[in-house]
């Protein structure tokens, strides 16, 4: 029973972490945009999700309807008029992860001043399928459960574009060696453009799927961008297979350490099997050393 | 890196508040230092922050406060602790320091007030720890005689939860077993604490004893581990956000104990409006009011018509009433004279809207610790010699599904 337990809890937080990272991979994996307001992006997908639920009886599935071309939209603008200039001045990626560092850091204050006048400190909970589901004898949350397989679907959807599709390929090219797929007549900056915006929707999609099941507030983002870099980094910078990975590692340790050990090591234990997996393989599980 | 960037953060952020102050002759200045963002923000927001606005707006209809024949305007100056204990102490230096202010107010949350509580005796300021439950209460205000501790200790709190199971226990409501859970945090660890020997002591048997850190978001293990223990009652030693999160969790996995008991926040009008709607009746938390006393009816109605937001059913009035104490003491002095003020509130009676405070030792003992969402509302149940007591009831209704 206990076994069933901690692989299906496992299984539904590693999805969710999945779904939290995958965005950051193509923002910091292709687009080389170390972006420190990715939390408030997907704080922001949260509260856009609570609000038309709240206020319109809009359900947060339906809602990613609306916000995902309209977190796309945002992004984009984002990227080509406040990131170009920075990485039109950029002499090579290292000056690139710098500079989007300290914009992104100031961006940061501005979305969650925003968050604050517009919202307050205060927690927000949307309680969508706030109902148990019985999975294998197990009570699941069904609002979990729904937004785990969401996840899992839109990972799927992402993972078959990018290793299925020309254009895909691309993105994966300018991922490698943005030098070398110019030289193939890839658009670097345009598809730049396009990841950070694709990954500015995935994490506001993650946001909606978030505000189903989980109390949160307007300062809240920055444990999100720190969970999403973890994993990130510990898959291999640009590698979705390796954030997949990584992300449901993270899932798995967390739940066995909570459950068997002790809940007050899940943070410690995550640290170690990260820094475990850094000292064995310094670029990440699935990453390619420089 | 991400120790510069808090720095570069916290400095960005005072000075943005600093800018906001303004120097001016013939008014009182009251200074502050509160969580406005970080894990303690949710808290300070719905507590303490709307007392304040509320507080200063009564003051400043009435013409200011009244020093011997004349009314003195009272202004302000804010700063945001980030919900850090070194901000909180570095902004109380500069509130003293630099903006020179007349009464200090105090930050929210146990931890923070126990942190702060050397600043505020260093320089000789009234101290009124009006969000602090902790059992070091006597020995602080001992140790610090400026300090004014409202809501007792937390073995009164312990004391008055086993109360009120051990009336179920009897009436045969409930086992006699108990799930605790506890947040790793000054308030967690103080409550469980407490708790430990007292339900010992009323022959109940804790099957499940855990802490978790502050920073927790996912609740389903602790939730399915209670689930598993057999124990009736679930009590959790919470701080909002996982008040919160336990119960979305325990609504969402149906798991439903007769006596379901969290700790801050539960007593919060949003724990009602925003999280748990029509489940929230049955559930057990820390704090209560009176809701039939009428001075806390016309507290509530002015809170509602000056902040837009309803007070919290716990540390709401009794942080208004430290402010009243403060303003009847100063104004019983009659100047900003902070060592006579100090001797005043430790002798004097007060007449609040959380009853008439006298302290014993600087401590507030008239505080209820344990309270149902019965109707709607959330009751005080104990201790029980407080008026207006209700009874509990149990088992908690089951959760009713959400669409």
């Amino acid at each position: 029973m206990i076994v069933i337990d901690i692989i299906i809890s496992g299984l539904i937080l590693g999805g969710m972490y999945a779904m939290v990272a995958m965005g950051l991979t193509l923002q910091y994996g292709v687009s080389r945009i170390m972006n420190l307001a990715y939390g408030e992006i997907l704080v922001a997908g949260a509260f856009a999700a609570y609000w038309l639920y709240a206020a319109h009886a809009i359900s947060p599935l339906i809602g990613l309807i609306i916000i995902v071309p309209l977190a796309f939209a945002v992004n984009w603008l984002i990227y080509t008029v406040l990131l170009t200039p920075l990485v039109r001045r950029a002499k090579n990626r290292e000056v690139l992860e710098g500079d989007s560092i300290l914009f992104t850091f100031g961006l940061l204050f501005v979305l969650q001043g925003i968050g604050l006048a517009v919202f307050g400190s205060q927690y927000y909970s949307a309680g969508y399928l706030r109902f148990p589901v019985d999975v294998l004898g197990l009570a699941v949350p069904a609002n979990r459960l729904v937004a785990a397989i969401v996840a899992v679907i839109i990972g799927g959807a992402l993972y078959f574009s990018l290793t299925r599709t020309r254009m895909g390929m691309a993105v994966r090219a300018v991922a490698v060696d943005p030098r070398a797929a110019r030289l193939v007549a890839i658009d670097v900056n345009r598809l730049s453009a396009l990841a950070f915006a694709a990954g500015g929707a995935l994490c506001a999609a993650a946001g909606a799927l978030v505000a189903m099941f989980q109390t949160f507030s307007v300062s809240g983002g920055v444990v999100f961008t720190m969970k999403a870099l973890v994993i990130v980094i510990m898959g291999g910078v640009g590698n979705l297979g390796g954030t997949l990975v990584a992300a449901l590692i993270l899932g798995m340790t967390e739940v066995i350490v909570g459950r068997l050990i002790d809940p007050g090591l899940t943070l410690a234990a995550n640290f170690v099997i990260f820094l475990a997996i850094l000292l064995v393989r310094p670029a990440g599980i699935f990453g390619r050393a420089a | 890196m991400l120790k510069t960037i808090t720095t570069i953060a916290a400095g960005a952020v005072a000075a943005m508040l600093i800018s906001g102050a303004a120097f001016a002759q013939d008014t009182i200045k009251i200074g502050y230092a509160i969580s406005k963002s970080g894990p303690n923000a949710a808290g300070a927001a719905i507590t303490t922050l709307p007392n304040y606005k509320l507080w200063i707006h009564d003051i400043n209809a009435a013409g200011g406060l009244k020093l011997g024949d004349k009314r003195v305007p009272v202004e302000v100056v804010e700063y945001d602790d980030q919900s850090s204990n070194e901000e909180l102490i570095k902004d109380v230096e500069r509130l003293v320091n630099v903006d020179k202010v007349d009464i200090l107010l105090s930050p929210w949350g146990t931890g923070m007030n126990l942190a702060v509580g050397p600043t505020f005796a260093k320089y000789g300021y009234p101290h009124m720890a009006a969000t602090a439950a902790t059992d070091h209460a006597y020995e602080m205000a001992q140790r610090w005689p400026n300090s004014f501790w409202m809501l007792g200790t937390s073995t009164m709190g312990a004391n008055a939860l086993v109360e009120v199971l051990t009336k179920l226990q009897k009436a045969g409501k409930i086992n006699n077993k108990i799930a605790m859970v506890s947040v790793a945090d000054a308030f967690g660890i103080e409550l469980s604490t407490a708790s430990r020997p007292a339900f010992k002591k009323a022959g109940f048997d804790l099957v499940m004893d855990q802490s978790y850190p502050i920073t927790t978001e996912d609740f389903g293990q602790l939730i399915n581990q209670a689930k598993s223990s057999g124990a009736d009652s679930f009590v959790a030693f919470s701080y909002p956000p996982d008040t919160f999160g336990l119960s979305g969790t325990a609504v969402a996995t149906g798991y439903n104990p007769p006596v379901f008991y969290t700790a801050v926040g539960t007593a919060f009008s949003i724990y009602r409006d925003a999280i748990l709607h029509d489940n929230v009746d049955g559930v057990l938390g820390i704090g209560g009011v009176n809701t039939d006393d009428p001075k806390y009816k016309d507290y509530a109605k002015r809170h509602m018509d000056v902040t837009g937001q309803a007070p919290d059913y716990w540390a709401s009035p009794i942080t208004y009433a430290s402010l009243e104490i403060l303003q009847q003491a100063i104004e019983r002095v009659g100047k900003i004279d902070r060592p006579a003020i100090i001797k005043e509130i430790q002798t004097g009676s007060f007449d609040t809207v959380a009853g008439t405070i006298k302290f014993d030792k600087n401590v507030n003992t008239h505080v209820w610790w344990a309270g149902q969402w019965q109707n709607g509302e959330f009751h005080g149940l104990a201790p029980s010699t407080m008026e207006g007591a209700v009874e509990p009831v149990a088992p908690k209704p089951a959760w009713k599904a959400a669409k």
